[in-house]
């Protein structure tokens, strides 16, 4: 299945946004962890951007980024979110409030709670009404969300948005999920090769062991292999290079996706 | 859209276990709502609840993915003939090629509700018999039914809240179109949980009574549990299969309010009229439409807008969710198997506990089962987040 990547977002430890990134993936200038950096987006009315969480802001954030970079009209861009998790801090309060005797849990809270929170908040800020999708796939949310988001692109012909995020639990649930960092990207996602694709995606399923790529620098590798979101790194680090590569991407249970990147000049 | 042979079909609810229960409940405008007595909640209101769950745990080769949620899912899976016909399918394919494409709102984390009454009162700690992974993660359903049915093609969970288990319909075909795969499993399952029954209470979005469907007089949801399944293959390697092609597909986005839909039902027109669509059909080619149909105020009173406006005052409409409640994530694939039934059948359902129709309604609401044939139908499934399917069913052109 093919697609054509017109605008990257990104929201990551040291990573700040995919244009200052770019130069760090492409092995010209050091990679140095620092905390993620996310404001509540402006594109949310008031009460929303309120109530919006992390993950949400990290969504927003790298989704924007991927819209603005692509030039297109986020109004009528389908979106595919995946995510392994969602909401973490929101679901801890739930859970704490469920284990005491008032159970009191606030209405705000319990909508947060969906995993589609993101594209709730995301459909309201870009007053987007076309189609989109909620993934979890845990480890493997950012493969699924890349395998569905070209399907889309090529069975419908139409421009996707992919959004990948994950944010931490706070404990005990960290201790028996630990997700090691915030971590926000998205992917512009085109049918034809318009003057703004950045580069060409060859996906296919393969339901077969192979070796997944990795990322050379210790650091994003760590966060690759710490954050289920950050499995998309190899793929960013190739559409730095700009070089043609193929990318290798774990998928569920010793499958994998094998992704043949082409840069477009 | 090409149309997709759905060939086989599962459900269990609280109307009972299989398709014949279900289908009997539909005839004699059964409920099986009654008043809530899970677990240890104390709330005032009804639910949907599938008996005898606890004493039915998940095959011991799966045992650490064991769960509410999971065994669900098991017993959806062994009736009405599923398993059998997934295990052909697979044979016939390979089953690297059949896809498994499940949702679900809130998965097993009625483990871990119950393991944060269980923490470590020195150091907060889970106890160490909880396991994440298998029960309380979204994508843990999908996982377990993949392995139950020992299918190794593309799987994910979709969940958009109350739309979920429609949307995988359109994530099946898609795939299938692709040439990802040859045929999938759809569907999913949603059960019982404090989250959503402590949650919707918060809303005060609960009915006390059974939840009365566009009533005059609704108060509210009841919330029930269930799973469902289906098999869809391309309808050229199926013809002998006789089933009821999928026909069309529309999701859409309200881009109004996360817990409310937009009051004019413009985002669940647009799933419509995109359902029909690649369906390539009219709204006049339809016979019944499957609401949503929560019961509470402002779904009911947006869906019968957006209905009335797309279908006029003729098509009959009826909602199930006094029958079996509101299945949640479990909900979109629970109103395509009654829409399937409801053609099989020549029977479009009633709506059990609705008493006297909301004079402000203007679609062609039935309180009572009406005997007639039944072609085509539509089913709506709409969600938080303001996430809303449609899907068409039926005989083509």
């Amino acid at each position: 299945m093919f697609a054509f990547i017109e605008g990257v977002g990104l929201a990551g430890p040291g990573l700040r946004g995919w244009q200052a990134s770019r130069s760090i993936f492409a092995g010209k200038q050091a990679y140095s962890r620092a905390p993620t950096t996310v404001a509540a987006s402006e594109l949310l009315p008031a009460a929303e951007r309120r109530r919006a969480g992390v993950p949400v802001k990290l969504a927003l954030a790298a989704g924007h980024e991927a819209i603005a970079n692509a030039g297109r009209d986020a109004a009528a861009t389908a979106t595919v979110f995946t995510s392994s998790s969602g909401d973490c801090d929101n679901l801890h309060y739930i859970l704490e409030a469920l284990a005491t005797p008032e159970r009191q849990i606030s209405p705000t809270r319990f909508h947060n709670s969906v995993h589609n929170t993101a594209a709730g908040y995301w459909s309201i800020a870009m007053q987007c009404r076309a189609p989109s999708t909620s993934l979890c796939c845990h480890d493997a949310s950012f493969a699924a969300g890349l395998l569905e988001a070209v399907s889309q692109v090529a069975v419908a012909g139409t421009p996707v948005a992919l959004i990948a995020y994950d944010h931490p639990y706070p404990e005990p649930l960290n201790s028996v999920r630990p997700i090691h960092g915030d971590f926000g990207m998205a992917l512009l996602l085109a049918p034809q090769a318009t003057e703004r694709a950045i580069a060409a995606l060859d996906v296919a399923f393969m339901p077969q062991e192979m070796e997944a790529s990795r990322t050379a620098d210790p650091g994003l590798e760590a966060l690759r292999t710490g954050v289920p979101a950050a499995r998309c790194l190899p793929l960013l680090a190739a559409l730095a290079r700009g070089s043609r590569e193929t990318v290798i991407l774990e998928y569920v249970a010793g499958t994998h996706l094998r992704v043949a990147v082409t840069p477009c000049l | 859209m090409q149309p997709l042979a759905i060939s086989r079909y599962s459900i269990v609810n609280c109307l009972g276990a299989g398709l014949r229960a279900v289908a009997d409940a539909m005839r004699e405008k059964r409920s099986g709502l009654a008043p809530c007595d899970f677990e240890t909640v104390k709330l005032d209101t009804h639910i949907g609840r599938v008996r005898g769950l606890e004493a039915l745990p998940v095959r011991s080769d799966l045992g650490a993915y064991d769960c509410r949620n999971n065994r669900l899912a098991q017993l959806g899976i062994e009736l009405d003939g599923f398993a059998g016909a997934v295990s052909q399918a697979s044979d016939r394919y390979g089953p690297a090629r059949v896809g498994v494409f499940m949702g679900t709102s809130t998965s097993g984390i009625l483990e871990t509700e119950l393991a944060y009454r269980r923490r470590d009162p020195r150091t907060g700690a889970l106890p160490p018999d909880y396991r994440y992974t298998q029960t309380h993660n979204t994508f843990s359903l999908a996982d377990f039914v993949r392995r139950y049915l020992g299918l190794q093609g593309p799987a994910f969970v979709v969940s958009s809240a109350c739309s979920s288990t429609a949307k995988v319909f359109g994530n099946a075909a898609r795939m299938i179109a692709a040439g990802v795969c040859d045929a999938a499993v759809v569907g999913g399952v949603d059960s019982l949980c404090l989250t959503t029954l402590y949650g919707f209470h918060s809303l005060e979005l609960t009915s006390r009574g059974p939840c009365r469907p566009f009533d005059a007089e609704r108060d509210g949801l009841s919330i029930g549990e269930g799973a469902g399944f289906a098999l869809l293959e391309r309808v050229e390697t199926r013809p002998e299969a006789g089933a009821i092609p999928l026909l069309g597909i529309g999701e859409s986005c309200d881009a109004y309010h996360m817990s409310t839909p937009h009051p004019d039902g413009l985002g669940a027109m647009s799933a419509m009229r995109l359902a029909l669509e690649t369906a390539n059909l009219a709204p006049a080619d339809i016979d019944y439409v499957n609401l949503h149909g929560t019961a509470t105020r402002t779904n009911d009173a947006a869906e019968d807008r957006s209905v009335w406006e797309l279908f006029g005052g003729g098509t009959p409409c009826s909602s199930t969710k006094g029958a079996t409640g509101h299945l949640l994530g479990a909900a979109g694939i629970t109103e395509i198997i009654i829409s399937i039934l409801a053609i099989e059948h020549g029977l479009m359902p009633g709506s059990a506990h609705t008493r006297r129709i909301d004079p402000a309604m203007r679609s062609n609401y039935l309180i009572e089962p009406r005997k007639a044939r039944v072609r085509r139908v539509l089913s709506n499934s709409f969600g938080f987040g303001g996430s809303n399917c449609s899907v068409v069913l039926g005989t083509a052109g």
